[in-house]
């Protein structure tokens, strides 16, 4: 997984059945000093996730679990919303 | 898998329920020689790793779901499955 920033929406009416009625959001993924650490992603949300907050992400097939038993087409998916990020 | 160092942790109560009860450790890989080598990732902790350790990281989601909740399906991609006590080379790094 990985932390990121929601910095926006995809709004998107001709789509693949399963995306129906789910969230389509932009994120920039960060590194743990909440920098910009890679390029930006649509991601799909499992959690409620809002825009400008700091959440967790996951990749590749797992990614697609959280709708289980739908297979929902997606490699990018919020399973968190950060509350704290601890560094050493 | 890869090598890592343990650099710090995430807190979040609202998550996927898969990860409840599991530590959020963020690690920053590292090569032989213990330099930072590519971006940190998250990654559930399955055998207690401690702040500033060097751990081994698997990074496939069948294995990182079974070795940090015991059950495969989870939205997890990377899972801390051994703290490492040493690590000998038969080459000049």
């Amino acid at each position: 997984m990985q932390l990121a920033r929601v910095i926006g929406t995809v709004v998107s009416t001709v789509k693949n059945d399963l995306l129906r009625g789910r969230k389509l959001l932009v994120i920039q993924p960060l590194d743990r000093f909440l920098k910009d650490a890679g390029k930006t992603l649509v991601a799909l949300d499992s959690v409620g996730a809002g825009e400008g907050e700091i959440v967790i992400w996951c990749r590749g097939k797992e990614s697609s679990f959280p709708f289980t038993p739908d297979e929902v087409p997606t490699d990018c998916t919020i399973t968190g919303i950060v509350d704290r990020v601890n560094t050493i | 898998m890869i090598l890592a160092r343990v650099v710090g942790n995430v807190v979040a109560t609202h998550k996927n329920d898969r990860y409840e009860g599991g530590r959020l450790l963020i690690v920053q890989p590292i090569d032989l020689s213990g330099q930072d080598e590519g971006g940190e990732l998250l990654a559930l902790d399955s055998v207690d790793a401690g702040a500033g350790e060097t751990v081994v990281v698997v990074r496939e989601g069948w294995s990182a779901s079974t070795a940090s909740t015991g059950k495969a399906g989870a939205a997890i991609d990377a899972a801390i499955i051994g703290v490492v006590d040493s690590i000998k080379i038969d080459r000049e790094l």
